[in-house]
This record gives structure tokens, C-alpha cells and sequence, in this order.
């Protein structure tokens, strides 16, 4: 799955959690989850479980706390994924 | 310290026979019964398979939560309160405040008796399944007692006390009775009070076991609900949500409201568990002295009480109740007030039950009629023994009137009396 495929399945994912649609539009590797979409933090941990469940990977404490911009979830979801494949 | 006068400027119901003010008023005017069988309670082997619920579709629902919320809420109590709450809100004129700032002179007291109790198995099912990771952020505000007041304040905005009380039975009518006092001691300009309790197996199965409920009326579910009946034979549970907006007279003269009753008064207190207290029976002493000192609060005489709204849940101890009132209000069997009992139609619905009971005392008030106590036609002879039968309304009574005693009794041996009179610019 490439970079621009894994923004947009992520996108969809994130999308019900946020009020803010004009910065759901912009959305680029360097969004900030909490402080670009203004996602409570607290929903967090949700958008982690979908994603769990979207791509089929289980995601450990430490990444999960890394997991605040689309950026740094990228990287953990490829990772993952390629833990899988491996 | 103030002394404001309170009124009452919204209301909002979530019964199990209506769920708008409309159609709950005109099903207690025409006695329309909101009990039916449960087909969920036969095939879990209950005692009583009959219940009432609040319907609604889910469009409904769609009005007053956000997507987000809805994806994963399986609380029916927080569901029935918020539609509750949200149309008090709305019936008093009020909008919801979309300022950054909180309202802070409007809270709201809220109460509950268990709150999310599908959501708590549905948690306790996944963690004893290893699966605790899969909990997701849902779990806690659902599960906390608050949380359908943490819910409604914040689709309100709400900037004053925000609280959830606690008291079995009597849990709705002490929400008014809080909410009163914190609007008369100038601490707040409004509150929401009201109550609300889930629907299921998991919150009637406890009263199931404990064979308070009825098991005799499983093929006729609109008669099974029988306060006062000779034939009563255990409540039939219920759920759902009554909600009413508590103003200042100020505030609500200043912003030219709707003004349904004022609440004159009241009282709550316990039995102790003592004498013939006990957790689960009432110390009539103490109900007899909630009575006299709510009418004492209230600063009128008990016989200017016309219409009683009784807690009668239709159980062998609705007979200690009415000789508890009669002692109470010092009435003879010809001129005791009205009685009526509205469990009749809905079932006992636990926590809520003081709530939407208070709301339709309010309407009841408000346009001038006693609703009808239905399933009494045979009347307990020990209840017609100690006051006249007419004094038991079984048809519709248009009947202007001005001054209504609704009382409440819990679990725990608490009580609670309020004292509402109907409100005639002055």
C-alpha cells in the first residue's frame, strides 16, 4: 500500500472525530491530530482501534503515544505492516 | 441569603407512554397504558415478562447526538435523559448556548440510579475476554453515575453545578427538590432537574429476584400495573426520563416565559432504618414527617393540598402509604385530596419514576385536569376504608385546582415531598 493510499484510508478514519472539515481538507503528513483537527485527546485512543482494525495490526503502547501527527502513524502503520508481511 | 421564589418554565418526558408533552399528556388524560410484554424478559426466564419502555425511532435520536456519539452509545439512560433534558431545555425558550463562554448561572441536577448498565456488561465482557485494549474511550463517561449530566451540559453549555444525585426511588423528586434549593438561595438562576434509568434485563433482573414485581399478568401486560387495586399483586418495571427547567420568577419575568407552576416547597429525609424502617420498607414516621414539613416549608395549611400524586408503585404497601398520607395531612375519609398514581399506566420506572411523575403534575396543574388511576376498579377494601372512593379519580376530572402534593419514597428508607401550586401572575 503506498504513502498516498495509507493518507486517504487514514483520512476516512479520522474524519468523524473532527469538527474542523476546512483543516480535513489541507490534511498532509505534517498534521497535528490535536492540534490542527482539534481532536479530543481523549479519542485518541479510538482512531488507534479503527486503525487496528482497518489494516489488521495490533499497535503497542509506545507507538500508540507516538502516534499524534499523520506523519509519526504512518510510519507505525508501515511498520506494522511490514512486521506482518515479514 | 436570597429567598427567590422558583417556578417551573420547561418540561420534557421520556415515558414509556409518550415521549413528547404532547402525547404524554394526552395519554394520561385518556389513561393509555405504556406497559407490554418483553419478550426478552420470557426468554431469560423472568418472573415478570412485562415492562414499560419509552419508543421513539432512530431518527429521533439523531437530534440530539452527534454521529461520533452514537457510534458507540448503548446507555439507554443517557439516551431517554438527554431527550428529556434537551426538550425541557427547548420548551423553556432556552437555546442552546454556542458562546465559548459557559452559562454560568444555568447547571443542571440530573439524577440516576446505575448509568450505562449494557455499556458496563458490554466492558466487563471484553475484559474478562482479555480484550481491554478493545475498551476505547466510551466505557467511563457512559458507565459514570454523571455522566448524563456530564452528556446534557455539555450539549447545553452549562456553567453552574452539574451533578448527578442518587437515591433510589426518590431520585427524581430530589433532583427538583435540589434544584430548588440552589435557585432559592440565589446560587443559581436555573436548573435542570430531572431523572432518568435504564431499560433491560440487567437493571429489572435484581427487582425480579427479589420477587417485588408482578408474575400474574404476563398475558395481559395493560393490566398488570395495579397501584391501589385489591389485586395488586408487585410493581411492573419501567424506564425512561422526566425532565423540568427550575428559574428564579425573576429570571423568568424578565425574559416574558412560559410560566407552568411555582414550587412552593418540600422536604426529604430518611426513616433511619429504624422503628418499622428497613432498607426496603418505609418508617411511616418518617414519611409522615417528609409530608408535614414540606407542607410546613411550603407555609400553607394541609388542607389546602387538592390533588395528591402518590408514589403507589402497587405493591401490599400502597395501604401503609394512603395511612400515612391521611395521618400526615390530618384528613378525614370525606375530605382527603384526590389521589392518583400514574404507575397505573407506566409501571414503576425506578429512578425516573419521581421525575416524570413530577411532569405530569406539572400539566396536571397547568391545564386543570386529574388523570385517571387505571387497574383500580377493584379498589383495595383496606385503602376504601380509610377514605371515600371518589376521592381515587378511575375517569378523567377536569378540574381547575391550585395546589399539588407529589411524594416520592426509596430503597434505603428515603423520602422525598414537594409541593407544587399552580402559578396565577403574583
Amino acid at each position: 500500500m503506498d504513502k498516498q493510499h495509507l493518507i486517504e484510508e487514514l483520512i476516512t478514519i479520522i474524519t468523524p472525530y473532527t469538527e474542523e472539515k476546512s483543516a480535513l481538507e489541507r490534511v498532509g503528513e505534517n498534521t497535528d491530530f490535536i492540534k490542527d483537527l482539534k481532536i479530543n485527546s481523549a479519542n485518541l485512543v479510538d482512531i488507534i482501534l479503527d486503525i487496528e482494525e482497518k489494516f489488521k495490526i495490533e499497535i503497542d503502547n509506545d507507538s500508540m503515544a507516538k502516534m499524534l501527527t499523520v506523519k509519526a502513524t504512518i510510519e507505525v502503520i508501515e511498520s506494522k505492516l511490514q512486521a506482518n508481511a515479514g | 441569603m436570597d429567598n427567590n421564589r422558583v417556578v417551573i418554565t420547561g418540561l420534557g418526558i421520556c415515558a414509556p407512554n409518550g415521549t413528547t408533552i404532547p402525547d404524554f399528556t394526552d395519554a394520561i388524560k385518556n389513561g393509555i397504558s405504556g406497559i407490554k410484554h418483553q419478550p426478552e424478559l420470557e426468554r431469560l426466564g423472568f418472573s415478570c415478562q412485562i415492562a414499560g419502555m419509552p419508543e421513539f425511532d432512530e431518527e429521533r435520536i439523531l437530534r440530539y447526538f452527534t454521529p461520533l456519539e452514537l457510534r458507540n452509545l448503548n446507555s439507554t439512560g443517557i439516551t431517554y435523559g438527554v431527550i428529556a433534558g434537551l426538550d425541557a431545555w427547548a420548551d423553556a425558550g432556552l437555546e442552546r448556548n454556542t458562546d465559548d463562554e459557559p452559562d454560568w448561572d444555568s447547571g443542571t441536577i440530573f439524577g440516576t440510579g446505575t448509568s450505562g448498565i449494557d455499556k458496563f456488561r458490554w466492558a466487563i465482557n471484553k475484559i474478562d475476554d482479555m480484550d481491554i485494549r478493545k475498551l476505547g474511550s466510551s466505557v467511563v463517561v457512559q458507565t459514570m453515575a454523571s455522566g448524563v449530566s456530564a452528556f446534557i451540559s455539555g450539549k447545553l453549555g452549562l456553567g453552574n453545578q452539574v451533578t448527578t444525585n442518587s437515591s433510589a426511588c426518590a431520585t427524581g423528586t430530589e433532583s427538583i427538590l435540589l434544584a430548588f434549593e440552589r435557585i432559592k438561595s440565589g446560587q443559581a438562576k436555573r436548573m435542570l432537574a430531572g431523572s432518568t434509568s435504564d431499560s433491560g434485563p440487567y437493571i429489572w433482573g435484581g427487582f425480579d429476584a427479589m420477587k417485588v414485581c408482578t408474575f400474574k399478568h404476563n398475558n395481559e401486560p395493560e393490566k398488570g400495573s395495579r397501584p391501589m387495586s385489591l389485586t395488586a399483586s408487585g410493581f411492573v418495571p419501567g424506564s425512561g426520563a422526566g425532565a423540568l427547567v427550575l428559574e428564579s420568577l425573576e429570571s423568568a419575568l424578565n425574559r416574558n416565559a412560559k410560566i407552568y407552576a411555582e414550587v412552593l416547597g418540600g422536604h426529604i429525609n430518611s426513616g433511619g432504618q429504624r422503628g418499622l424502617g428497613t432498607m426496603t420498607a418505609p418508617n411511616p414516621v418518617a414519611v409522615q414527617r417528609c409530608i408535614k414539613l414540606a407542607i410546613e416549608s411550603s407555609g400553607i395549611r394541609s388542607d389546602a393540598i387538592e390533588v395528591v400524586n402518590g408514589h403507589l408503585t402497587a405493591t401490599s404497601k400502597d395501604a401503609l402509604e394512603i395511612e400515612n398520607w391521611k395521618n400526615a395531612l390530618g384528613a378525614s375519609s370525606g375530605n382527603f385530596p384526590y389521589i392518583n398514581s400514574l404507575k397505573g399506566m407506566i409501571g414503576h420506572c425506578i429512578s425516573a419514576s419521581g421525575s416524570i411523575e413530577c411532569v405530569a403534575s406539572i400539566l396536571e396543574l397547568y391545564e386543570g385536569f386529574i388523570f385517571p388511576n387505571i387497574n383500580c376498579e377493584d379498589l383495595n377494601p383496606e385503602i376504601s376504608s380509610m377514605i371515600d372512593k371518589n376521592r381515587i379519580p378511575q375517569k378523567l376530572i377536569h378540574n381547575q385546582f391550585d395546589i399539588l402534593a407529589k411524594a416520592s419514597f426509596g430503597f434505603g428508607d428515603i423520602n422525598a415531598c414537594v409541593i407544587f401550586k399552580k402559578y396565577k401572575n403574583g
